[in-house]
C-alpha cells in the first residue's frame, strides 16, 4: 500500500538534520562524561563519587530492564545474568588483552579512565582507554546475542513461564561462570596455554578480581547519557508503541500487524546489550571484585525492584527508582544526614494538607474528561512528605536504641515494596515519563479546578 | 455527546484516500477446523466481493468467532482454501494476515488500554512502515517522514470518527460505545481490504446501535472496503448486509440476501427449534 509512504515522501528532509541527530547524543555523552569526571569527581571525596558511579551502573540496569520488562511486558527475573556475562567478556578481554598488549595486567589509564585521579596516560582511546571501550562493546554485543537466545522461548511462553526460563537462564550463567578455572593465567601460562583456554580462564567460583580498574565517571555517565536517549527514542517512536501494545495486549497487537515475536526477541536483545555494558563498566571499577554471585538471582530481583517501584514502562521513573535504591542503604548508614530530612519532609505534609483542603473535587459530570483529579497533586506532595519524614522518624529511632539501620536494607527494601504495591500499584511515575506530563498535569488539574470552583462560586 | 458521527467524502481527505485499497475479493472455500472430537467448523465456504457488505449469523456457540479466527489466522484450518485477491492466506501468522489486508474488530473489545487514543491509532499504522530499528535509535530522516506521515492519518482518522477531542486520553477511559468505534477507526488504519467486526452493536443502546448503522455504511462507502460482521442484533444485520450467512453448529445451513435468510425454514429451525 503507497499510501503512507506517498504522505511520508512528502515531508521535507534534511540531511544536514539529520546527521545532527546522530552527532548530539553523542556529543552530549562527551561533554556530561567530561564534566563529571574532571569538574565533579574532583569537588567531591573518593567515597561519593563511587556512590555516584554505583548509581550510574544502577541507572543503566534499570532502563535496560525497563524495555524488556516495561516496554514489550515479557516479565524477566534473570537479567543479573546479562550483566555477569557483559562483565566476565569485558574483563577477560581487558585482562588477557592487556598481556598481549601492554605485558602486564595492570590497567593503562588514560585521562578519562580510573576513578580516582586520571593519571597521565594516553590520549583518549588511544592505549588502554581503546581495550577498554572494545570490551565493553564486546561483552555488550555477547549479552546481546544470549538475549536473542533467552528471547526465543519467550516467542512460546507468557508470564510466569517466561519468568521461570529467565530465572533459569541467570542461574546457568552463574553455575557456568563457577566451573571455569580458579586459577588466572599468568604470562608464562598464557604462553604455554590453548589460545582457547586462556580468555576462559576468569577464575571461577573465587571470583574474577583483578580486571584493570578503568571504569570512571567519564565512561559511566556517557553511556548513562547513551542508554535514556536510546530508551527515549525508542519509546516515542513507531517501533516504541508496537512493542507497548504487546505488553497490553499481545492478540489485539499481532492483529494489528505488529509481528509480536520480533519485537519481543529485539526487546531482550536490546535489554541484554545494555544490561551487559553495565556489566562491563561494574566489572572494571575499583573494589569491585566480579564473581559468580553477580549472576544470580538476589542481583536480579534488586534490578526488578528499581523498575517496578519506578513505573513499570517508565524510563525516569526506572532512573530515579535506581538512583534512591542505589543511594538510600548509604543514607541509612549515616541517621544524622537522614535526621535532617524533616526539614524538608514537615513543611511537606504542611503544605500537602493546607493545598488537598484548598482543592475542588475531581471533575465527574457528564461530558467531562474523565481522570482529572486537583487532588492529585497535593496528594503526591503529602505522599513525599510521608516518605520524608518517615525516613527521618526512622533515623531518630534508630540513634536512640542503637540501631544500625542499614542491617535492615532488605527489610526496609521489602516493606517499602509492599507499602507501594498497596498505596500505588503502578509505581513512582506510572507509565508516565517526566517529559510527557508526569509533573505537569497533577499541577494543571490543580490549578484548572481551582479556577472552576473560583467561577462557579 | 459522542452522537454527530459523520463520514463524507470530503472529510475523508486526500490522506485517507487510498489507504483502503478495495477491489480485491476474499475467497474461502471447504474449510474445516476441529478442536479434538469437536468438529467447530465444517465445510465454511464465502465469497466476499469487493466494497460488499456481508453478515455471519447464528445461534450462541454456532463457530462464528471461530470462523474470524480462522480467517484472520489466529486458528490454522485443518483444510480448505482462503484467499484475498488471490493470494493465499493459509499458514500465514496473524500480523502477516493483517499485512495483506485483512482487519479486525473482537468481540470482546481489545484496545490497548493504557496507550492514548491517538497511539492505539498510531500503532494500528506501524505496519506500513518501512523504516529500520537504526532509523529509529539515529532518528533517520525518512523515519521522522514516515512518523509524520502515522500522525497525519491517525489525526485524520480520528477526526472522521469524532474521536479527535479526546485523541490524547487513555482508551480504557473512554465510553463503550467510543472504544467500540475506536476499535472500527484503528482496524482501518491497518489499510485493510476487508474489514471483519466482530458484533460491532454489543451492548450499545437503541440510539448508539442506530448512529453504528450509519457509520459502518458510511466506512464502506467512503473507504471502499468489504466488510463482514458478526452480528446478533437481527435490525442491524437485515438493515445493513447485503448477503448473509447461517452457521448452525459449525455448518452453514443458508446463505442468501436478508429477505431470503428470513424466510428459510432451515434457519427458523437453528433459531427457534422444530415444531
Amino acid at each position: 500500500m503507497a499510501s503512507l509512504q506517498d504522505r511520508a515522501n512528502l515531508v521535507p528532509q534534511s540531511p544536514l538534520a539529520a546527521a545532527w541527530r546522530v552527532f548530539w547524543p553523542l556529543a552530549l555523552a562527551l561533554v556530561v562524561g567530561v564534566l563529571m569526571q574532571h569538574q565533579v569527581r574532583t569537588n567531591i571525596d573518593a567515597y561519593s563519587s563511587k556512590q555516584i558511579l554505583d548509581v550510574g551502573i544502577a541507572i543503566i540496569l534499570a532502563v535496560s530492564l525497563t524495555i524488556v520488562n516495561g516496554f514489550t511486558g515479557q516479565f524477566s527475573i534473570g537479567h543479573a545474568g546479562f550483566l555477569a556475562v557483559g562483565g566476565y567478556v569485558a574483563g577477560s578481554i581487558t585482562y588477557y588483552g592487556s598481556f598481549a598488549l601492554f605485558g602486564s595486567a595492570g590497567a593503562t589509564l588514560g585521562t578519562m579512565s580510573g576513578l580516582y585521579g586520571a593519571k597521565e596516560g594516553a590520549a583518549f582511546v588511544t592505549g588502554g582507554e581503546g581495550l577498554f571501550l572494545f570490551a565493553l562493546l564486546a561483552g555488550g554485543l555477547v549479552a546481546a546475542l544470549l538475549g536473542v537466545v533467552v528471547g526465543l522461548p519467550s516467542l512460546r511462553l507468557r508470564g510466569d513461564y517466561l519468568a521461570i526460563v529467565t530465572l533459569g537462564f541467570g542461574e546457568i550463567v552463574r553455575v557456568l561462570i563457577q566451573q571455569t578455572p580458579q586459577v588466572l593465567m599468568s604470562k608464562d601460562a598464557i604462553a604455554a596455554a590453548k589460545p582457547l583456554a586462556v580468555p576462559l580462564s576468569v577464575g571461577g567460583s573465587l571470583g574474577f578480581g583483578n580486571v584493570p580498574k578503568y571504569t570512571s565517571l567519564f565512561w559511566v555517565y556517557a553511556a548513562v547519557v547513551l542508554t535514556l536517549i536510546f530508551a527515549y527514542r525508542l519509546k516515542q517512536s513507531s517501533t516504541g508503541r508496537a512493542m507497548l501494545s504487546i505488553r497490553e495486549d499481545e492478540i489485539a497487537a499481532e492483529a494489528m500487524g505488529v509481528k509480536t515475536t520480533y519485537y519481543k526477541v529485539w526487546g531482550f536483545a536490546i535489554a541484554a546489550f545494555f544490561a551487559g555494558i553495565a556489566g562491563g563498566l561494574y566489572a572494571h571499577t575499583i573494589g569491585i571484585s566480579l564473581s559468580p554471585v553477580d549472576a544470580g538471582f538476589q542481583k536480579s530481583f534488586d534490578i526488578i525492584i528499581m523498575v517496578v517501584l519506578g513505573g513499570l514502562g517508565s524510563i525516569s521513573g526506572a532512573a530515579i527508582a535506581a538512583a534512591i535504591v542505589t543511594y538510600l542503604p548509604e543514607l541509612l548508614r549515616t541517621p544524622d544526614t537522614l535526621m535532617k530530612f524533616a526539614v524538608v519532609g514537615v513543611p511537606m505534609l504542611v503544605i500537602g494538607g493546607a493545598l488537598l483542603a484548598m482543592a475542588g473535587k475531581p471533575d465527574q459530570g457528564p461530558g467531562k474528561k474523565r481522570g482529572h483529579d486537583p487532588r492529585a497533586f497535593p496528594r503526591a506532595v503529602i505522599g513525599l512528605g510521608v516518605i520524608i519524614t518517615g525516613l527521618s522518624i526512622l533515623a531518630f529511632v534508630a540513634k536512640r536504641f542503637g540501631i544500625n539501620l542499614s542491617d535492615y536494607r532488605l527489610i526496609l527494601f521489602a516493606l517499602a515494596l509492599i507499602v507501594m504495591m498497596i498505596t500505588r500499584p503502578q509505581g513512582l511515575l506510572g507509565v508516565r515519563e517526566l517529559w510527557d506530563g508526569a509533573l505537569y498535569r497533577p499541577l494543571r488539574d490543580f490549578f484548572t479546578a481551582r479556577r472552576h470552583k473560583g467561577g462557579t462560586a | 455527546m459522542s452522537s454527530g458521527i459523520s463520514i463524507t467524502m470530503s472529510d475523508a481527505s486526500e490522506v485517507l484516500k487510498g489507504s483502503g485499497a478495495a477491489g480485491e475479493a476474499l475467497e474461502v472455500r471447504g474449510v474445516f477446523k476441529s478442536f479434538g472430537g469437536l468438529k467447530a467448523v465444517q465445510d465454511f465456504r464465502l465469497s466476499l466481493p469487493p466494497a460488499a457488505l456481508y453478515g455471519l449469523i447464528g445461534p450462541n456457540g454456532a463457530g462464528k468467532t471461530t470462523c474470524f479466527n480462522l480467517l484472520t489466522g489466529v486458528y490454522r484450518p485443518d483444510q480448505g482454501e482462503i484467499t484475498l485477491g488471490g493470494k493465499s492466506l493459509i499458514g500465514l501468522r496473524p500480523s502477516e494476515i493483517a499485512f495483506t489486508g485483512l482487519a479486525r474488530t473482537f468481540q470482546n473489545i481489545r484496545l490497548f488500554g493504557e496507550l492514548s487514543v491517538f497511539e492505539n491509532v498510531k500503532l494500528a499504522c506501524h505496519l506500513r512502515t518501512t523504516h529500520s530499528l537504526a532509523g529509529v535509535i539515529l532518528r533517520s530522516g525518512w523515519q521522522r517522514a514516515e512518523e509524520a506521515a502515522i500522525r497525519e492519518r491517525a489525526r485524520a482518522l480520528l477526526q472522521v470518527f469524532n474521536l479527535h477531542d479526546r485523541m490524547d486520553e487513555s482508551a480504557r477511559n473512554l465510553p463503550y460505545g467510543d472504544q467500540r468505534r475506536l476499535e472500527i477507526a484503528r482496524a482501518l488504519a491497518t489499510g485493510p481490504k476487508v474489514l471483519l467486526l466482530d458484533e460491532p452493536a454489543a451492548g450499545m443502546n437503541p440510539q448508539e446501535k442506530k448512529d453504528l448503522r450509519k457509520l459502518i455504511r458510511e466506512v464502506r462507502d467512503v473507504f471502499g472496503v468489504s466488510i463482514l460482521m458478526i452480528e446478533h442484533d437481527m435490525g442491524v444485520v437485515m438493515d445493513l448486509c447485503e448477503r448473509i450467512t447461517v452457521l448452525d453448529y459449525g455448518i452453514p445451513i443458508a446463505e442468501g440476501t436478508p429477505h431470503e435468510i428470513q424466510k428459510n425454514p432451515k434457519v427458523i429451525e437453528a433459531y427457534l427449534g422444530k415444531e
